[in-house]
C-alpha cells in the first residue's frame, strides 16, 4: 500500500541543539525525506570587514577571535602573516615556534568540540562530549594562563605573539601531551566501533572528492573525501616545514571519515606540538613594530590551515594606517556550498549528522 | 608586494589566457591578471580545464569598492601542482554592477556570490540562487560600499598614535579633520606624558 503525503516546511533554529549556534534551517519534507533546502544565515552578523576598515591592522586582530570563536589563535595567526607578508616585517624564530605550538592547541580543542558535538548529534547524548571536553578544559587552562582570555584570546601581534608563556606553562604543557595520546585511545574506544555510531555515519553525508575540490570545500571537509590537502604541507608557514607529521585522509568521503581525520589530526597535533617543545629556541618573542604600520599600498591574500581548514585574509592597504579592506575567507561559510546537494533525498537526522560532520562555527558565517 | 609562496606570476598566466582566448586578459601585473568582465567565465573556465594550470579549486571570491568602479577577486587554486592565481575582473558600472556569474564552473561560488551581492551589491547573471546571504531582504543599501551612508569619509577617532612618528605622512583622507585632533597632551612632552595627571 503506498500512502500519499504532502510536503511540508519545516523549520529547525535559529535556537536548537543540532545547528551549532544561531543558525536557521528551512527544510521542505516529503514523510521522512528531505526535498529542498535553504539555509538562512546572518543573526550574528556584525559587519566585521566593514568595521575594520576603520582600524588599525593591530585593532582589527580581536575582529578574528570573534570571527571563528572555537579557532581564535589560527584566526590571530592568519591575519598576522597576511599583515607581516603585506608589510615586511620579520618573526623572530621563537615568536615562531609559539605560534605553532598554540595553533596546534587550538586544532586540538576545536577538533574536540567538533567530534563531541557530532557524537551528541548522533545520539550518543553528551557522554562523549563531556569526556573530549575535559582535555579541551586543559587546553583552554593554558590559553588562559598565557594571555588572560580563553576563546578571545588576541594573543598573536603583527611581528610576534603578545607574550611568552609564563614559566608553570610549560611543565603543564608537557603534562598535558604526555597524557593526550592514551586520552584519545579513550574516546576512540568509546565511540569508533560503536555500533549505533557506526549506523548512524558510516555512507551518510557522501561527498565525492572531485565535488569537494569543485565546491570549494577545506580542511575536514574535503581531507575526509581522501583529497591529501593541507596548507601546513602545501604553503609552509611559521615553521611548519620543520615538523614531521602526516595528513590523514578519508576513503569514502562520509561523516564517519571526516570524524576519523579529526580524530588522527588530534594526534598529528601532538607530534607536532612535543616536536616544537623540543626545538624551540630562546630568544625575543616579538619584533617591535611602529603603532600606526602603513603598508606600502598594495594587496596580500594569506592563509593558514585551520581547525576547519583554509582561513585567508585578502588585505588590501592603500597606504593608510588602516586596511582599504579586509576580507576574512571563512571556511564555515563556504564549507556549506554543498550542504543543500548533500541533504536532499536525505532523511533529516542524517542531514542534521552530515551538518555536524561539516563542524561550522556561526560566528566565521557571519562574521 | 611580495607573492605567496606558491603564487604564480600573473604575467605568466596572462600571456598563456591571452594566447587561449584573445581579447579576454585586460591587463597583467607581477600578481594578477585582469580579465574583461563579461568573459570572466570564459576566463576562469579555461583555467579551470587547462593541464597547465589546472586551476581545480575556487579558493576565494570577493569584491573591492574603488570608488569609480568594482574589482571582483577571484583566487583560484591546483591542488595537485600546488599553485595559486589570482583574477580580477573590473566591474565599470558602480550604479548597477553586472558580471556573469561563475557558479557553472566552481560550485564553491555559490556563497561567496550571495556575499559579494549582498554587501556590494554586485549582481552575478546566470547565479541559481541571487539572495541575499547576511541581511534581509529590503536592507537599504549595500555595507561594503565605501559610500554606504557616507561612512567613506569618517576617519578613526584618533589622528595620530602615541609615540609615532610624526615625521611620516599622516593618513591621506581628511587631512583637515586630524589637525583639529591634536592629542591634548601633546604640548606637555610627549603623548602619553599627561595620562596621569
Amino acid at each position: 500500500m503506498t500512502t500519499n503525503t504532502e510536503p511540508y516546511v519545516l523549520n529547525i533554529g535559529p535556537q536548537h541543539p543540532s545547528t551549532h549556534g544561531v543558525f536557521r534551517l528551512r527544510v521542505v519534507m516529503d514523510g521522512e525525506v528531505i526535498r529542498d533546502l535553504d539555509m538562512i544565515v546572518g543573526y550574528l552578523h556584525r559587519s566585521m570587514e566593514k568595521l575594520a576598515e576603520e582600524r588599525t591592522y593591530t585593532q582589527n586582530i580581536p575582529f578574528t577571535d570573534r570571527a571563528d570563536y572555537l579557532a581564535a589563535m589560527s584566526s590571530n595567526l592568519g591575519v598576522c602573516l597576511a599583515a607581516e607578508r603585506l608589510s615586511g616585517v620579520e618573526v623572530p624564530e621563537r615568536a615562531s615556534y609559539l605560534r605553532v605550538i598554540f595553533a596546534e592547541l587550538q586544532r586540538m580543542a576545536s577538533h574536540a568540540m567538533a567530534n563531541g558535538t557530532l557524537v551528541s548529534d548522533a545520539g550518543a547524548w553528551q557522554t562523549p562530549l563531556l569526556y573530549m571536553f575535559r582535555e579541551r578544559e586543559k587546553i583552554l587552562d593554558l590559553f588562559e594562563m598565557t594571555c588572560g582570555a580563553r576563546l578571545t584570546t588576541n594573543y598573536m601581534r603583527i611581528g610576534g605573539v603578545a607574550f611568552e608563556p609564563p614559566p608553570e606553562f610549560w611543565p603543564a604543557l608537557r603534562d598535558l601531551i604526555d597524557e593526550m595520546p592514551t586520552r584519545i585511545d579513550e574516546y576512540a574506544t568509546l565511540v569508533e566501533h560503536n555500533e549505533i555510531f557506526l549506523g548512524r555515519t558510516r555512507g551518510v553525508g557522501v561527498i565525492s572528492a572531485a565535488d569537494a575540490i569543485n565546491g570549494s570545500l577545506v580542511g575536514p571537509a574535503l581531507r575526509g573525501s581522501g583529497v591529501p590537502w593541507d596548507l601546513r604541507k602545501a604553503e609552509p608557514y611559521c615553521v611548519y616545514d620543520r615538523m614531521d607529521f602526516e595528513v590523514p585522509v578519508g576513503r569514502n568521503g562520509d561523516v564517519y571519515d571526516r570524524f576519523m581525520v579529526r580524530m588522527e589530526e588530534t594526534r598529528q597535533s601532538v607530534r607536532i606540538i612535543r616536536q616544537a617543545m623540543e626545538q624551540i629556541p630562546q630568544g625575543p618573542h616579538k619584533t617591535d613594530i611602529p603603532l600606526a604600520l602603513r603598508p606600502e599600498p598594495g594587496e596580500v591574500y594569506g592563509r593558514v590551515e585551520g581547525p576547519r581548514g583554509e582561513i585567508g585574509f585578502y588585505l588590501v592597504s592603500d597606504g593608510t594606517p588602516a586596511p582599504y579592506r579586509f576580507h576574512i575567507r571563512a571556511p564555515s561559510l563556504i564549507n556549506l556550498s554543498l550542504l543543500r546537494e548533500m541533504a536532499i533525498g536525505a532523511s533529516l537526522p542524517d542531514a542534521v549528522v552530515s551538518l555536524g560532520s561539516i563542524d561550522i562555527v556561526v560566528g566565521e558565517i557571519d562574521r | 608586494m611580495p607573492l605567496g609562496p606558491t603564487q604564480l606570476d600573473g604575467h605568466r598566466v596572462g600571456a598563456r589566457l591571452g594566447a587561449a582566448l584573445p581579447g579576454v586578459v585586460t591587463v597583467s601585473t607581477d600578481e594578477w591578471v585582469e580579465v574583461a568582465a563579461d568573459r570572466i567565465e570564459d576566463a576562469l573556465r579555461w583555467l579551470h580545464d587547462s593541464e597547465e594550470f589546472d586551476a581545480a579549486q575556487l579558493s576565494n571570491l570577493t569584491a573591492v569598492d574603488r570608488h569609480t568602479h568594482f574589482e571582483v577577486v577571484y583566487h583560484l587554486q591546483s591542488l595537485d601542482l600546488n599553485h595559486l592565481i589570482a583574477v580580477k575582473a573590473l566591474v565599470r558600472n558602480h550604479e548597477d554592477p553586472l558580471l556573469p556569474s561563475v557558479y557553472p564552473v566552481y560550485k564553491g561560488a555559490l556563497l561567496q556570490e550571495r556575499e559579494v551581492y549582498d554587501l556590494f551589491g554586485i549582481r552575478f547573471s546566470g547565479h541559481p540562487d541571487l539572495r541575499r546571504l547576511f541581511l534581509w531582504e529590503g536592507y537599504p543599501g549595500h555595507p561594503l560600499r565605501k559610500d554606504f551612508l557616507g561612512l567613506g569619509a569618517l576617519t578613526p577617532g584618533l589622528g595620530h598614535f602615541p609615540n609615532e612618528d610624526r615625521a611620516n605622512p599622516s593618513r591621506q583622507l581628511n587631512r583637515d579633520n586630524l589637525v583639529s585632533q591634536e592629542m591634548p597632551h601633546e604640548a606637555a612632552g610627549g603623548a602619553m606624558a599627561g595620562s596621569g595627571h
